[in-house]
């Protein structure tokens, strides 16, 4: 057992850290690490010129076949350009969605002309994706969807609604999953298509959350018309070039941006008024030990993850580990940390509060961490089907041609 | 990075589980848990004749020149096979206590039969209620004779050899020092344990020859030292037998029909079996970490053997106690061999002292050494 890169790893983790030396400002250097959940709007800029930095030194799509810009690497090694680009105040947020899920479900099904005109764009930091997928009522049960997509000659007319889309306000073009047929059971009637975000009809309104931020938009679809040609997969098949999306997703999920472990023990060593450190208490000592003992615990888990992948496996549903308990290690570090100084844990004016109310900005949006990228719940039955083994939960809908699935309480 | 044992260690633990399901060793447990035996001596017999005892020492010590790898993923089959053996008592206490603290005529006379299991070991170091680390300790060696009482004794009437934590009249301060269990001056009785398939018991000293454990000038050797190898130890049996609980569990879930369907398929079943898996990953991970430690002589064996205890503690005590739920009430039936986990959850939770006595060792290294505390 070490902890030592192979020779061909240390390798590439050197020429990583002489871009990033030589292109980003460490953490360490930067005022305030008290950043929000997401960067704001006005970062966007600051995002594609890093994005174009890290394409022209070979960084961007580190797993990519090289004809589209990727250096053909493991997964390894975006494993360590991710570890090492974690050091540097970078921008993040942006292009994640884009180049994690968006072009690499592109790259499976689109034709070479729409590859020629929209990977390198994206790849050089100049086009912004979405994913248009989520509605209203189809979030964990996302097969259920309901915005329809009609067929007129060679085009096809859009009309319904998506939710929860990330970036869909700044974004170019997106990703949409659509029904094509209501009489077949629902997985059978999806077909996918990418459109420009700028085609008439296509109305973003961001979503306000708990937070105050404004992370996600509502996109509406008004007899929106796509060609064709940027059809997806055959007709009827979009479950599977929306599997081919997800399966992208497991390579971005599980880190959670936020108050960690060791900024609540830095809050801990803070005293109150009377001079008292929540450090030196018996129940926060307690509950410290205990968040030790999970964040040891996740990170000697991705060591194990980065061993299979450095001998050349895939990241398994093993990942959902780190989705499930990172989420409820944040709300939990955010409401421990808002009751140490008493009501005091309350006020969220920057100038009043330890860390400038970083812990209680974390409170507001740690909710949304156990929703987003798979439930808790979804994430326990991937786990318990997935890697225990269990069979699946009984299905009202199995078989059920679309229009005929209930949708509310029988009247 | 290459954080995986090593292929010949986990060749050996592939091993160990075909001997421990090949001998049937949690029906041996029973046997025990019926009071027909103290302990499973013919599969104690049997794994010593594989070297088991000894995987750890160097073959100058009688052992066959294994490592501590080998020695983890051993006793990770142990927890899983439910076995009845003194197997923590002599070979993650005794062996390891003669081995770093003992002079090299100690050495030679002790380790030889300790790792063919012909000597069995123990660690004598509790008088009654409180932790180990904290023990108010009372007994006293008064030229080379020991006076006292200790209790619990793990597999205290089993032992030939005590490694005993004594005052010393001589020298002050406290000593380990090596003990004969089997004389006339030592009065022995088994207590009852929660669980009757790993003995405990009350010993008394009455001026009992004891030998000093190294040299007699030297110092008397840091007792947490001894306690965090131990622990990393534990750590793999327990992990073991939390994952033995899930593997029944589960199997349980698949096979039990209820309202026409698997209850496997209920997420109230399957979300609890997913949070025990998830429980294990993350102690097995934490364990990886202490035996790295450990094999490496790290100074981050104090915080790493302490992280692992509690994170093994906690997992085997979910999944021994959800095992018995997702078993319904054939899970609290005395033929059901869910309550054997349940048992040994907690033999193995408390024998080296409390959970709250490794969380407060925690916070103790995490407060020493600030660079331990990252995410």
């Amino acid at each position: 057992m070490d902890f030592d890169d192979s020779p061909a790893e240390a390798k590439f983790r050197k020429e990583v850290r002489a871009f990033l030396e030589a292109n980003a400002i460490p953490k360490s250097q930067v005022q305030s690490r008290y950043t929000r959940a997401y960067p704001s709007d006005d970062m966007v800029q600051r995002a594609c010129d890093w994005q174009k930095a890290k394409a022209d030194n070979g960084f961007a799509a580190i797993l990519w076949p090289r004809r589209w810009g990727g250096r053909e690497g493991k997964p390894i090694e975006q494993v360590i350009y991710n570890q090492e680009e974690s050091r540097y105040d970078v921008p993040r947020g942006v292009f994640e969605i884009t180049l994690g899920m968006c072009m690499p479900t592109m790259l499976a099904y689109a034709s070479e002309k729409d590859l020629l005109q929209h990977v390198p764009s994206a790849l050089q930091g100049r086009e912004i994706w979405c994913q248009l997928f989520s509605e209203p009522s189809a979030g964990s049960d996302l097969a259920g969807l309901r915005t329809r997509a009609r067929r007129e000659g060679d085009r096809w007319i859009i009309n319904g609604q998506k939710i929860w889309t990330s970036r869909a306000n700044i974004a170019d073009f997106g990703l949409l999953l659509t029904r094509t047929d209501s009489t077949v059971p629902k997985h059978a009637g999806l077909t996918a298509f990418f459109l420009d975000m700028k085609s008439p009809g296509v109305e973003v309104r961001p979503i306000k959350q708990v937070s105050g931020d404004y992370n996600f938009n509502e996109v509406f679809f008004t007899e929106v018309s796509i060609p064709d040609s940027q059809r997806l997969g055959e007709v009827g098949k979009g479950w599977q070039v929306a599997m081919t999306t997800l399966s992208h997703e497991r390579l971005t999920v599980g880190e959670i941006v936020g108050p960690n472990f060791a900024d609540f023990f830095q809050l801990c060593t803070i005293p109150d008024n009377n001079g008292k450190r929540p450090v030196d208490d018996p129940a926060i000592r307690e509950k410290l030990a205990e968040l030790h003992v999970l964040t040891s615990g996740i990170r000697y888990t991705r060591y194990r993850v980065m061993t299979a992948l450095s001998r050349g496996g895939n990241p398994g549903p093993e990942a959902s580990i780190a989705k499930v308990v990172n989420a409820c290690k944040l709300q939990e570090i955010a409401a421990l940390a808002l009751d140490l100084y008493g009501p005091a844990g309350m006020v969220m004016n920057p100038e009043l509060t330890p860390m400038s109310g970083w812990f209680q900005q974390a409170y507001l949006y740690a909710p949304g961490k156990r929703i987003g990228g798979g439930t808790d719940e979804i994430m326990r039955n991937v786990i318990a089907e997935r890697v225990l083994g269990l069979p699946a939960d009984h299905r009202a809908d199995k078989g059920v041609s679309f229009d005929k699935i209930p949708v509310a309480p029988p009247r | 990075m290459n954080f995986e044992f090593s292929a010949s260690a986990m060749e050996i633990g592939t091993e160990a589980r075909k001997v421990l399901e090949g001998r049937k060793a949690l029906a041996g447990a029973r046997q025990v848990l019926n009071g027909a035996a103290a302990y499973d001596s013919e599969l104690w017999s049997l794994v010593a004749g594989l070297g088991w005892q000894g995987a750890a020492l160097p073959e100058s010590d009688g052992g066959w020149g294994g490592n501590h790898e080998a020695l983890c993923l051993i006793a990770q089959e142990i927890g899983r096979s439910g076995a009845a053996l003194p197997f923590s008592s002599s070979v993650y206490c005794a062996i390891p206590a003669i081995q770093h603290y003992g002079n090299e005529a100690q050495k030679k006379k002790y380790l030889p039969d300790l790792a063919s299991g012909k000597t069995i070991g123990t660690f004598c170091l509790s008088e009654g209620r409180g932790d180990p680390q904290h023990a108010q300790v009372e007994a006293i060696v008064v030229n080379g004779l020991l006076s006292g009482t200790k209790w619990p004794v793990p597999d205290g009437t089993i032992a030939d050899l005590g490694i005993v934590v004594a005052k010393d009249k001589n020298h002050g301060g406290l000593g380990l020092y090596l003990v004969r269990l089997d004389g006339q001056s030592v009065a022995r009785k088994r207590l009852d344990c929660i669980d009757p398939t790993r003995e405990i018991a009350h010993v008394e000293f009455n001026e009992t020859p004891a030998e000093r454990l190294g040299d007699a000038s030297s110092a008397a050797p840091a007792m947490n030292d001894l306690l965090d190898r131990v622990a990393v130890m534990l750590a793999f049996e327990q992990i073991g037998g939390a994952q033995a609980c899930l593997d029944m569990a589960v199997e349980y879930a698949r096979n039990r029909y209820a309202f026409g369907r698997p209850i496997g398929s209920l997420q109230a079943i399957k979300h609890k079996l997913a949070d025990i898996y998830v429980a294990i990953e993350l102690a097995r991970s934490n364990a990886y970490f202490a035996a790295w430690a450990l094999s490496n002589d790290a100074p981050e064996l104090a915080i790493a053997a302490a992280t692992a205890r509690v994170s093994a503690t906690d997992a085997f005590h979910l999944a021994a106690k959800e095992n018995i739920q997702t078993h319904g009430g054939f899970g609290v039936t005395w033929d059901a061999d869910c309550h054997l986990y349940l048992r040994r959850s907690e033999w193995l939770a408390l024998v080296v002292g409390s959970r709250r006595s490794w969380k407060a060792r925690i916070m103790s290294e995490l407060t020493k050494h600030p660079e331990y505390v990252a995410d």
